[in-house]
């Protein structure tokens, strides 16, 4: 056994002190008829080399953003991760602790965690934020029922240009809280402010809205702010992390409650998670808010430390009258996202913005040069835009991307029956514009080919 | 020893003009300019206020907070419930090869059938462990498990058409359980414990009725015994139509011993970061796959794996579904690790790491409970709760002044005043990747701590750079960020 200690000897001097007689004894309080006989059906132990060999193999069989060119996005990017993030992050230290429940030995994490909280508040204009929760669907659903909990109402209004995934997510937590959740159509790649007017009254929580959108297009937040005012409801907004540097924070548009997910601030893609789910919000909120809170206190010896603070508003003191059920949060990745700020600085992150709205939209003009495809909407975007197909053919182009070295982008027919012609191109500050006129080439060369075939 | 300057606060650090990062120059013919590709109001004024740093002065930074941290890399750390076990380094090499680590979430499944053959196998391992054949992989943690089987569990019952309201647990269950069943819009309802620390049968039998959806139980329990009762306990909930939630946070005590699918659990969740050793990562992440009865797999969370002769297909066909419970797959790192894990271990590896937890926490129970009191028993599973109770009362030592000075003899503190039903509770999880000498040397600590003044012991830990820090005054007026006025 590569990871136990215990020889025959030692269990037999430990079985001893115990005052059991072997190791079935100590399982004697199971009751027999619910024991289970036999070995479990599963593979007989592999050993390290093995292992690698096997994973190895699994691994071989999979595309990644490092032997693909990536314009995948929706939520998750290919952003470059600086090595120092990997190198501090996987020390033990960090890696293989846990919740700082004991102070003395985890000041640590919990400054780390305090410098998070202060970061995403400088980079959102926000006052307070949380040490994180899952991801970007699960930071939105959290929001949405702080404003419910402020509020005692049981709508949220979210904008359809809202991840559609995260509208699910908001959709199926709803449920059994006997709340709704109403969608506004916005079928010109932004939200109609006249049509979320009508639908926000005063039995609305919170309106939801995703700036830079999940098209990549800029929302009126300073529009659909002032109409959750003439109602008494807040403004929960989904923030894109890197577009910060440039667009105005969420603060400062006046949205009370701030999230996202946090995946792109030197995090891996690995299929999906774990991420990072940020919350960060008004001051009003602070005891609203779902999970840990690192706090500056002092101790005994009169030194500035951390601890975990507010903790009554928590499941393990509040139980069924917390404000959340979160215990393990992703506090590995809150640390990861403060060393890749502090890389970062405001000047990185302001060239990073620039150089994401600069590629994009130098990839959608390079795009659009064949007139199979165009931009859906007609409207600013920033690292994001949608392209329509007008062969109507979206399957099969990526698919033949693909096969020719590309992750072209993310078909937006599983969400939007209006844009089944459509995909979703995503352009980080990673692309080179090399690699921008390889893809729109790649691109006319399908539309080409299956022009000539039709012929 | 210490650096102090390196670890002021980094926004302390910061000094106008420095920086770390440097990014590529756009090509010319991207380049272009701002207020052509964005409208101006769109735009902020100045770049976020985040600290200016040197990379040397970053990575000194929090090297040097990192040393501040008690971890399992570097200490015993017995830290009861969480399951801190030994996290194996080639999992996170595998966890990081590029076929695995940098997949894209939205890529075609076509182009990814090793990972999704990988995902499908630990349904499969996960169902075999459990004895519950349905499984998704997409929450995020155990108590997001618990909170979407609870989901899953109203959806079954509306279709039912059951109008059941309560959610019934046992005084001594994790604070997750009754807060998930809140979220999920249920009444949570405590069920008391006997002095024993199992079930009350008799109370569970009055909170029982047809307006019980769901009970959920730990098991082993959070004091470390196994509900030798588990069978009727199950019978009388599913005897007024109830359902059986197993809490899995410990189950790295019966591993291919005893299946809750075998002893009447309806659902479950694991927590692989525990019993299949993923990194804690100083409070996650974790993952919190769940596993129940055929006849609740329609209600699962939607897409789960399923395999088409040589095919892994993601199967968004579930019209009975209850939805999406997070964004994307699910925490696919934190289950890779445990695909390792057990890849590594097999069936009866498996069964010989509960063995080990449990006889390891067998043996420290036997070396302290002649000077720590464990009420609740002689034996116990993988961990036990000891009381200071006494010690409390004779000498003033409590829970917490025994946890401060373990720090000073180089081990991590146990979980204290949980569970709630022990008075001056601590909760001791040794698991199986700990040696007889470090458990030795573990309750001789605890002896001598015992053996101290209580006003010695209020003044520990003596050797951590901080002491008792002041919770109630970081609590009282809240400061939770930096302020750049304060600089």
């Amino acid at each position: 056994m590569p990871y136990h200690f215990n020889t025959s000897e030692d269990q037999q001097a430990m079985l001893q002190a115990i005052g059991a007689t072997d190791l079935n004894d100590l399982f004697s309080v199971i009751p027999d008829d619910i024991k289970f006989q036999g070995l479990l059906n599963i593979q007989s132990a592999m050993s390290e080399i093995e292992l690698a060999q096997h994973l190895e193999r699994l691994a071989a069989k999979n595309d990644h953003v490092g032997n693909k060119v990536c314009f995948l996005g929706g939520g998750a990017y290919d952003h470059f991760i600086p090595a120092a993030v990997d190198m501090i992050a996987s020390r033990g230290e960090f890696y293989t602790s846990y919740t700082p429940y004991q102070p003395e030995v985890s000041q640590g994490n919990l400054q780390a965690m305090f410098e998070y909280q202060s970061m995403i508040c400088q980079l959102t204009g926000m006052d307070v934020s949380n040490a994180s929760v899952y991801d970007g669907g699960t930071a939105t659903i959290e929001g949405t029922l702080m404003c419910m909990d402020a509020t005692k109402r049981k709508k949220a209004v979210l904008l359809g240009t809202v991840h559609p995934e995260y509208r699910m997510v908001v959709e199926t937590y709803l449920v059994g809280l006997n709340s709704v959740a109403v969608t506004i159509p916005c079928p010109a790649g932004v939200v109609d402010l006249d049509l979320l007017r009508d639908a926000v009254d005063n039995e609305t929580a919170c309106i939801v809205v995703q700036h830079p959108n999940f098209f990549g297009t800029l929302e009126n937040v300073e529009g659909i702010v002032e109409i959750a005012r003439q109602q008494g409801a807040h403004v929960v907004q989904i923030f894109d992390p890197m577009s910060l540097g440039i667009l105005k924070s969420p603060g400062e548009l006046g949205a009370d409650i701030a999230v996202a997910e946090g995946q792109c601030l030197g995090n891996p893609l690995a299929y999906g998670g774990p991420y990072l789910g940020i919350v960060a919000a008004r001051d009003s909120f602070i005891r609203r808010m779902p999970g840990r809170i690192a706090g500056q206190t002092i101790s005994q010896n009169n030194q500035r430390c951390f601890v975990l603070t507010l903790q009554t508003r928590e499941q393990h003191i509040r139980r069924d009258k917390a404000t959340s059920n979160i215990c393990t949060n992703q506090t590995l990745f809150a640390l990861r996202a403060t060393i890749y700020l502090s890389l970062m600085g405001p000047e990185g992150m302001r060239e990073l913005g620039e150089l994401c709205v600069k590629k994009a939209n130098y990839a959608a003009k390079k795009i659009t040069e064949h007139d199979r495809f165009e931009l859906a909407f007609q409207q600013p975007f920033f690292k994001e835009f949608v392209i329509r197909d007008r062969a109507a053919n979206v399957d099969e182009l990526l698919s033949v991307a693909s096969a020719q070295g590309f992750m072209a982008g993310v078909s937006l027919a599983p969400w939007y029956d209006e844009l089944s012609d459509c995909f979703l191109v995503a352009v980080t500050e990673k692309r080179t514009q090399q690699e921008i006129d390889q893809f729109a080439k790649m691109l006319a060369g399908i539309a080409t080919t299956s022009e000539a075939m039709q012929v | 020893m210490r650096n102090r300057q390196a670890t002021q606060l980094i926004f302390e650090l910061s000094k106008s003009g420095r920086r770390a990062a440097r990014l590529p120059q756009p090509e010319s013919a991207v380049e272009a300019a701002l207020t052509d590709l964005l409208p101006s109001d769109a735009l902020r004024q100045s770049p976020p206020p985040l600290p200016e740093v040197a990379e040397p002065d970053v990575v000194r930074h929090f090297t040097n907070l990192s040393t501040q941290n008690m971890s399992v890399d570097t200490h015993f750390y017995p830290l009861g419930s969480c399951t801190m076990k030994y996290n194996s380094k080639r999992n996170e090499r595998m966890a990081a090869l590029p076929g695995i680590g940098n997949v894209h979430p939205y890529q075609l499944e076509g182009s990814m059938q090793g990972l999704l053959q990988l995902l499908y196998e630990v349904q499969e391992i996960f169902a075999e462990i459990s004895g519950l054949p349905s499984v998704s992989l997409q929450p995020a943690a155990g108590a997001h498990g618990e909170l979407t089987a609870l989901m899953v569990a109203a959806a079954y019952f509306r279709e039912r058409g059951e109008n059941r309201t309560k959610v019934l647990a046992p005084d001594s269950a994790h604070g997750t359980n009754p807060a998930s069943a809140h979220m999920a819009g249920f009444k949570a309802v405590t069920v008391k414990s006997t002095p024993r620390g199992f079930v009350d049968l008799d109370d569970l039998e009055a909170k029982l009725d047809d307006q019980t959806a769901v009970f959920m139980i730990t098991n082993p329990n959070t004091l470390g015994r196994f509900e030798f009762n588990i069978s009727e306990i199950c019978k009388r909930v599913h005897d007024v139509g109830g359902l059986v939630y197993l809490d899995g946070a410990n189950m790295n005590a019966i591993l291919g011993i005893t299946r809750p699918g075998d002893f009447g659990a309806d659902m479950m969740h694991f927590n692989p970061h525990k019993t299949f050793s993923g990194p804690h990562g100083g409070g996650g992440p974790g993952a919190g796959p769940i596993c129940m009865r055929e006849f609740l797999d329609p209600y699962l969370p939607s897409p789960t794996i399923k395999r088409h002769d040589d095919q892994f297909l993601l199967d968004f066909d579930r019209p009975k579904s209850i939805g999406r419970v997070r964004s994307f797959f699910g925490n696919t790192g934190v289950l890779v690790r445990a695909y390792c894990y057990i890849l590594t271990h097999g069936p009866d590896g498996l069964r010989r790491v509960s063995e080990n937890a449990v006889l390891n926490a067998n043996y420290l129970l036997a070396k302290v409970k002649h000077f720590l009191p464990v009420p609740q028993g002689e034996r116990c599973m993988h961990e036990f709760v000891a009381s200071a109770g006494e010690l409390k009362k004779t000498k003033g030592i409590t829970a917490m002044d025994i946890a401060k000075r373990l720090l000073d003899h180089g081990f991590h503190a146990p979980t204290v005043y949980f569970p709630l039903t022990v008075p001056e509770a601590l909760m001791v999880e040794p698991t199986e990747t700990e040696s007889k000498e470090t458990l030795d040397e573990f309750a001789k600590a605890l002896f001598r701590i015992t053996e101290e003044s209580a006003d010695d012991l209020k003044a520990a830990p003596y050797s951590t750079q901080i002491r008792r820090p002041d919770e109630v005054a970081a609590a009282r007026s809240p400061i939770v960020r930096w302020h750049a006025e304060e600089k």
